[in-house]
């Protein structure tokens, strides 16, 4: 068992219509303002590499830029962070979205039944709320509304604090596209989108970060 | 045990099954003249509970066993007379007794006989065997190590153990004997009858989806009720039941459902999934009515059993007493069914039925407030209207509680006491006639609740539900539960199947 790159991850997600943060890479300070000026303040600013893992812990993460100076400021200090066991990296620019509401997806294969596809409430307490249901690949689009109507947490999902109820169609497009996903990839076994948020704009689901395991 | 593991052909039609569920003759191999045996209880049970085909009995000694005239062997039998034999031999002997049983056109065996494969290694060679056996010869195997089969239909009670249920459309299969019997004591217990319940012992070669793809077919079942504990080929059995239950409610009770419990796992999905999870997306996916007991799993199929089928999830409360509604409305509102507006022309119906401190909302409380006719006249106005889909109606049975105890009374019968007991009896017999009467007429299910049911069976009201074949709801929220599965159900086939 493996596990895809960050960029990998995305790109495979992504083909299956998981809905993903716009981001930019860039090599200089210079580039990651305009990519800023482009996608628009505040943003998050990270250092990327093939190589690079446990980017929180080294401080390769810069959250909440809400100008041009703070991201050059960033910017500049993160590639100077870069060692040479990094090999080459680059900048990821990407704007910074602040959800109250974060789900997680996902596929898993399990022993008995096979491929599954998993939806259920994420953020830092997921793991003690354990709200979550699961289908067996492949499911239909009445399947993907069930698990949806299936979660305890209702609340959260219609209208809250402020924020528009989730966009309940884009969400079964996500569950759709990992069932499709799994029918198309026999060598993946496990997928975490984790954290789904709730964008508060729209309501739509976007994923901010996935983790792809194959067989090997 | 497996549930799904199967060397029957399921392409092949059920006319085998037919031999074990509707036998022209029964043989009970290994007939023992000892009341203590399984082989004297089983022809016990078959003669006693009314099978109207042929009987016969071996026994290597010969002799009379219950009256009958027992064969030292099958050879000695008439050919042609039977097709279903009931083996309690000991398990060296069946191979030669299939094999002799063959060539007398017995086309099932069910065998009660233990020493395969929960036996051991040895065992589970001889288990092999014996499959291989029965389907080199055309038998249908059910068994080894299981407690016997029942079809009402047939009057047919070839079991270990008892009881023999009343006659319904309820058809059981289970991995376990001991639920079979759980689930028919329910059955005497209700009188919602059962028709056809077979325990699939060690499954060797007949596991619980095969039955439940008989049952699928069979026209004296209309719901089917099943135990699970183990399950091998996951992905066979999701396809085998949700074609089961795409033809008819399928309730399922599955054991072990908190063994395995969470996995230890790298990945954020992986460490919110646990066997049971996965088991009950599946169950949902397919159409599935999972119950978490033995109660709420019987109660699920005796409503299916009894009921009409509900069109939506709209229910209304109709209630004698307060606080009986106000406790079921909370059942509701905390269930995927719909505690229902009061319409205003249905309130202005019932205006012109009831003095002015009756409820007027739901729950639709009485408040003591009804005459002679008021229950029947409400139950009509309520169902009939097109904003209800069903009803629960609690409260029946209080005046005959009360007459009961008037009855037993040292007054009885003077002081005009045997009147007025033979007046509310008289009362809650019509009123429980009149819930199954409207719901009939107007194809909506109405639910009776009261403990009644359980503290005092012979109450003229639940009596009375029970002489109508539906089931007396021993609380509110027991109703409730069993209609929110009813209600499930419906809405799976409106969303997929139109």
């Amino acid at each position: 068992m493996s596990t895809l790159s960050e960029a990998e991850s995305k790109r495979l997600l992504g083909a299956h219509g998981v809905p993903f943060l716009e981001e930019r890479i860039v090599t200089t300070p210079r580039d990651a303002v305009e990519a800023a000026d482009e996608l628009g303040y505040p943003v998050v600013a990270k250092l990327n590499g093939d190589k690079i893992s446990h980017k929180t812990e080294r401080g390769l993460v810069k959250l909440n830029l809400r100008d041009a100076t703070s991201v050059e400021h960033a910017a500049t200090e993160l590639f100077a962070a870069a060692t040479p066991q990094d090999g080459v990296v680059q900048v990821l620019i990407a704007p910074m979205l602040h959800g109250t509401r974060e789900l997680i997806a996902g596929l898993l294969h399990d022993e008995q039944f096979g491929s599954t596809v998993m939806l259920g409430v994420g953020g830092v307490l997921a793991e003690a709320i354990q709200d979550v249901v699961f289908r067996l690949v492949p499911i239909t689009e009445i399947d993907a509304q069930e698990m949806i109507e299936e979660l305890a947490t209702q609340p959260l999902l219609s209208e809250f604090r402020g924020e528009p109820a989730v966009d309940r169609s884009a969400l079964i497009a996500v569950l759709l596209g990992l069932s499709r996903l799994s029918e198309g990839n026999a060598n993946v076994q496990s997928v975490d989108v984790n954290p789904l948020i709730i964008s508060p704009l729209d309501g739509r689901p976007v994923a901010v970060d996935a983790l792809v395991e194959v067989a090997t | 045990m497996n549930a799904s593991n199967s060397s029957h052909d399921r392409r092949e039609d059920f006319s085998a099954f037919d031999a074990l569920f509707n036998p022209k003759g029964v043989v009970v191999a290994g007939a023992s003249s000892h009341p203590g045996k399984f082989g004297f209880v089983a022809l016990h049970n078959i003669l006693a509970c009314g099978y109207r085909g042929a009987v016969g009995a071996t026994n290597r000694d010969g002799g009379t066993v219950l009256g009958i005239e027992t064969a030292t062997d099958i050879e000695s039998l008439d050919a042609d007379t039977y097709d279903l034999v009931f083996v309690c031999t000991p398990a060296s002997a069946n191979p030669e007794l299939l094999r002799a049983c063959a060539k007398k056109g017995i086309r099932a065996a069910f065998v009660t006989s233990a020493g395969y494969a929960e036996a051991g290694e040895e065992g589970i060679g001889a288990q092999r065997q014996l499959v291989a056996l029965a389907n080199e010869l055309g038998i249908l195997l059910a068994g080894p190590n299981g407690q016997g089969v029942i079809s009402t239909p047939a009057h047919l009670c070839a079991q270990i153990v008892a009881p023999y249920p009343p006659a319904g459309k309820i058809g059981i299969a289970s991995q376990s004997g001991n639920f079979v019997s759980s689930f028919m004591n329910l059955a005497v217990q209700s009188g919602v009858g059962v028709s056809r319940a077979v325990s699939a012992g060690n499954a060797a070669a007949i596991g619980v989806a095969d039955y439940l793809e008989y049952y699928a077919n069979d026209p004296h079942t209309a719901v089917a009720l099943a135990y699970l504990e183990g399950v091998s080929d996951g992905r066979a059995l999701f396809e085998r039941l949700r074609s089961v239950a795409a033809c008819k409610p399928l309730v399922l009770l599955k054991g072990g459902a908190t063994s395995g419990g969470q996995r230890a796992a790298a990945s954020h999905t992986g460490s919110l999934a646990s066997d049971d999870r996965v088991f009950d997306g599946m169950c949902r996916q397919a159409g599935i009515t999972r119950a978490a007991n033995v109660e709420e799993a019987f109660e699920a199929a005796a409503t299916f059993a009894t009921q009409p089928q509900l069109r939506g999830p709209k229910t209304m409360v109709i209630t004698t007493a307060g606080g009986w509604g106000v406790v079921t409305a909370d059942a509701i509102a905390n269930s995927e069914l719909e505690l229902a507006a009061l319409p205003a022309d249905l309130k202005a119906a019932i205006d012109e039925k009831l003095p002015p401190r009756w409820s007027k909302n739901n729950p639709i409380d009485l408040a003591g407030g009804e005459t002679r006719d008021t229950i029947p006249e409400v139950l009509q106005l309520v169902a009939a209207h097109p904003e209800v889909d069903a009803i629960v109606y609690l409260g029946l049975g209080i005046q005959s509680n009360q007459a009961q105890l008037l009855r037993n009374g040292p007054y009885y019968p003077d002081h005009g006491i045997e009147r007025i007991v033979a007046y509310h009896e008289r009362q809650d017999a019509r009123f429980a006639q009149a819930a199954a009467d409207v719901s009939a007429a107007t194809g909506k299910p109405i639910l009776t609740a009261t403990e009644l049911g359980v503290a005092a069976p012979d109450n003229a009201g639940p009596a009375t539900v029970r002489t109508t074949g539906r089931l007396c709801y021993a609380t509110a929220n027991r109703a409730v539960a069993a209609l929110e599965h009813l209600w499930r159900d419906a809405r799976y086939r409106q969303r997929r199947l139109g």
